[in-house]
């Protein structure tokens, strides 16, 4: 069985030193270990920023695709080959703005795939932009004056969307966020992970020791009960969405797979692309 | 008797217009006749003027024709709009409930029926259209006992009592317009058609089967006009074979999705119309340098933005060749008929991996949306053939070195291996990179693998480029075309070498890669080339100065109101071009 060091690639990051992304990196690794994966049975697919470079940072199979679609594209390497344990991941830029159409329709279809979101409530890449997760007021270069805008909370988002896994973790709290994605990969269905992780070079607001003063770990929250969508809500809204933990997990929900009439059991990749001639022929009478 | 006719029936939308047609024209394709359909409709669910035009034929047919013989007219609309279009023997069969007027200035004789107070008495007005269908048949002199196996098959499930009244309704309707003919009863006779059972299917049919013979298994798009129909008839057909269709969020996602899964190794479809396509353009550029396989149908409708959705216009031409930012190998495909429309799909799943980039699919609203009398279709002709993909066990690479999916090699074309191989990682990314699929800004590195990608195509196996109907050495005039326009062509044709004009005919079946070298001889031995499109800027008479050269030569007769040629317009165009030099 593989161990988190053959997830390990000889690629170097060329995230800034201090990023959270390194953490969320290690997590991956460690988590795709922990269940029992081998390196081939797994496949990346991220989005565009400096966290999209994830896919290249593991190894794994990878894909960075364009700007705000690595959900699209997650999705149907997972239709295609149900075998493979299928990871998205990518910014909140990626996710919540540019991407946010897919992000509420890939909750609400119900792929059995993992999406961790590294949000750090800016745009980096791009050299210290507003993001839908900067707070209102929050100074950037697009928002000399403050973001007018409020934050988007996507956490609430998807539990209104129909998410069966909602969760929250903290870059730096490696044990925690290892666990959470390995629950992630065992969910049958989609499951949603944004993961706080600072950026060092443009948020000084968000900050490491920002997150560790404001963050409630739900483990702390007495009798927390992560079945149920109405506790799940009301939490999230009475601690400004600033909890960590899994927030929200559905069990009985059939994942989108489970659910397609006469979807193949083992990978469509395997699927025999011939028709035979009676087959056909009997399509074809269906034209007379 | 005559040999062949145009019938056609208009209404209101919503008013059960197409399922006239569609009865009227399967019980006469049953019969051994062939028949081209077009439907005018409009972007709405009820109200407006519709109508369906149909060419019946004992021979084969492949366009519209210019005039009409018979209007089944259920407004007065329907009259209005389309009565000019009848000829000297042409007839109009209205609906005695909306009291028809005859236009002072037609020939046309007008019989008034009482389709809906006929159907209300055998006990519901809906069965008016077939009240209007049995008394086409009666012009026609048709056997009506053809429609008792039709009509079951539409209703059967509704119950022997609904099949029966319809029956009865087509009985009447015969009846009551055989009285009315009196001495007229033969001037609109069809002679007998061979009764030989034949394919008749739309563009969009084709499309789909031609996915599915061509080992297709998954399909992600978006609802679109006039697309639809490939996701709609594929949503039915793949789950036997254990793929499906999702239906996406938008089209962003539709062509995003089908890359994941081509780069997983299903054969994935995606289908749209031009607004669709301008949203997947990133996408195919993704495609394009990942070298991900990809197949993508764009059924031409009216443009820019919204345009014209529901009317005929073939303008995506430079879109689809030039579109996306940046460079990257692309394959255009436009099949003219049916027929091609199969085979060129299933092919193109074949090219997509044998290429590693994009294929698109170019059909137009009449070629996908026209209903018509199909050859054959051989299934046997059908290849799969899945290019440098790599089946063959790899061994255990040293120090984990990537698998190098992006090799430069001397065809440009690198062997694929598919996620969940072991020894086989390799990286994907839109990036510019090296051998393995890692970023890299390298500027010899960038050289070698855009000239890499950019030298797949450069010769590529494609069975017959242009479709030649080249009866001359040299030619007065070459007429070119690509999509649904060949009908029409070859009719004009016929007319103009009547009157003894050479005519020379090309059909560009393969718009890009360009096939210049067969292409240029017919060119160079042509007095002028006449290059017949429905769009405003005469795109591919562009494409064909662009490529062949001989610009002092090459006109356009184009066409952009959002219907189809006539062949009468075309051939009298190219007559004046001929006899005039210009139009």
């Amino acid at each position: 069985m593989a161990t988190f060091k053959e997830f390990r690639n000889n690629v170097k990051p060329n995230w800034c030193p201090g990023c959270g992304d390194f953490s969320v990196q290690a997590a991956i690794q460690r988590a795709a270990a922990n269940v029992g994966l081998e390196p081939e049975g797994m496949a990346i697919v991220s989005g565009i920023g400096c966290s999209g470079r994830i896919s290249g940072y593991i190894n794994s199979y990878g894909f960075h695709g364009i700007h705000g679609r690595c959900l699209p594209i997650a999705q149907g390497v997972k239709m295609a080959n149900r075998d493979l344990t299928v990871i998205a991941s990518g910014g909140d830029g990626d996710g919540f703005a540019i991407g946010m159409g897919h992000t509420i329709h890939a909750i609400r279809r119900n792929i059995d795939i993992t999406y961790i979101v590294m949000d750090n409530q800016i745009y980096g890449l791009t050299k210290g932009q507003t993001s839908p997760r900067s707070a209102a007021g929050f100074k950037t270069k697009s928002t000399p004056q403050g973001s007018i805008e409020p934050a988007l909370s996507p956490m609430e988002m998807a539990l209104t969307a129909g998410a069966t896994f909602v969760a929250q973790s903290f870059s730096t709290d490696l044990k925690d966020l290892t666990a959470i994605i390995e629950a992630g990969i065992k969910h049958k269905g989609f499951s949603l992970i944004n993961v706080f992780s600072p950026c060092v070079t443009y948020n000084k607001v968000n900050t490491y020791d920002w997150f560790k003063e404001n963050l409630t770990k739900l483990s702390d929250i007495e009798g927390y009960d992560s079945s149920s969508r109405e506790t799940a809500m009301q939490t999230l809204m009475a601690h400004n969405s600033l909890v960590t933990g899994i927030i929200y997990q559905d069990l009985q929900r059939k994942s989108y797979q489970e659910l397609i009439p006469g979807y193949a059991e083992t990978p469509l990749t395997q699927a025999d692309l011939h028709l035979d001639q009676g087959s056909f022929d009997k399509l074809a009478a269906e034209f007379m | 008797m005559i040999n062949q006719l145009s019938w056609k029936v208009g209404g209101q939308q919503g008013e059960g217009i197409e399922s006239t047609g569609e009865i009227f024209s399967i019980a006469l394709n049953r019969l051994g006749y062939y028949l081209y359909g077009y439907r005018h409709f409009s972007s709405r669910i009820k109200g407006g003027h519709t109508n369906n035009k149909i060419r019946v034929s004992t021979t084969e047919t492949r366009s519209i024709a210019d005039d009409l013989d018979i209007l089944v007219a259920f407004d007065q609309e329907t009259i209005d709009v389309n009565y000019k279009e009848l000829n000297k023997t042409g007839i109009i069969i209205a609906d005695t409930k909306f009291k028809p007027v005859r236009p002072d200035d037609t020939d046309a004789a007008l019989y008034s029926i009482p389709f809906t107070e006929m159907a209300a008495e055998l006990g519901t007005s809906l069965m008016k259209n077939m009240v209007a269908v049995g008394s086409s048949s009666a012009v026609l002199g048709l056997d009506i006992h053809v429609f008792n196996e039709v009509v079951e098959e539409i209703f059967g499930r509704k119950g022997a009592q609904i099949v029966q009244k319809n029956l009865e309704a087509i009985r009447e309707g015969y009846d009551y317009m055989k009285a009315l003919l009196g001495n007229n009863q033969g001037t609109l006779e069809l002679a007998k058609a061979d009764g030989q059972k034949r394919l008749f299917m739309i563009g969009n049919d084709a499309i789909a089967l031609g996915a599915l013979a061509g080992g297709c298994r998954f399909m992600a798009a978006y609802p679109i006009t006039p697309a639809s129909e490939i996701m709609e008839y594929l949503i039915k057909k793949l789950p036997p074979l254990g793929g499906t269709v999702i239906q996406t969020e938008d089209e962003i996602a539709a062509c995003t999705m089908a890359i994941g899964a081509n780069y997983a190794g299903v054969r994935a479809l995606t289908a749209s119309a031009g607004p669709g396509l301008s949203l997947k353009m990133e996408a195919i550029g993704l495609s394009g340098i990942t070298e991900t396989p990809l197949v993508i149908v764009d059924t031409q409708r009216g443009g820019p933005s919204t345009g014209l959705p529901t009317k005929q216009e073939q303008s995506d031409l430079m879109a689809m060749i030039y579109g996306t930012h940046g460079e990257i190998p692309k394959i255009v495909m436009a099949p003219s008929t049916v027929e091609e429309a199969f085979y060129d799909t299933a092919e193109a799943f074949n090219l997509a991996e044998e290429y590693q980039c994009p294929v698109i699919i170019l059909s137009d609203l009449q070629l996908s949306l026209g209903k018509q009398t199909v050859h054959p279709l051989q299934f046997d002709q059908v290849e799969i053939r899945r290019g440098k993909l790599v089946t063959d066990p790899i061994p255990e690479p040293a120090d984990k070195a990537y698998f190098k999916r992006y090799e430069v090699t001397e065809d440009g074309v690198s062997p694929r291996v598919l996620p969940g191989t072991k020894n086989g990682i390799f990286h994907v990314t839109g990036v510019e990179h090296d051998e393995t699929g890692k970023p890299s800004e390298v500027a010899s590195n960038r050289k070698k693998q855009m000239d890499k990608r950019m030298r797949k195509t450069k010769n590529i196996r494609f069975n017959t480029p242009i479709h030649k109907n080249c009866k001359h050495e040299d030619s007065d005039l070459l007429i070119v075309g690509f999509n649904s326009t060949r009908g029409v062509i070859e009719e004009a044709m016929d007319r103009l070498e009547q009157e003894g004009i050479k005519a020379n005919h090309a059909h560009v079946r393969l718009i890009h890669p360009f096939p210049a070298d067969e292409m240029l001889p017919l060119v160079r031995r042509a007095k002028k080339v006449v290059v017949i499109e429905n769009n405003a800027t005469g795109q591919l008479a562009n494409i064909l100065k662009m490529n062949v050269g001989h610009a002092d030569k090459i006109t356009s007769i184009l066409k952009y109101d959002g219907n189809p040629f006539l062949p009468h317009t075309v051939h009298t165009e190219c007559k004046e071009l001929f006899e005039y030099g210009n139009i």
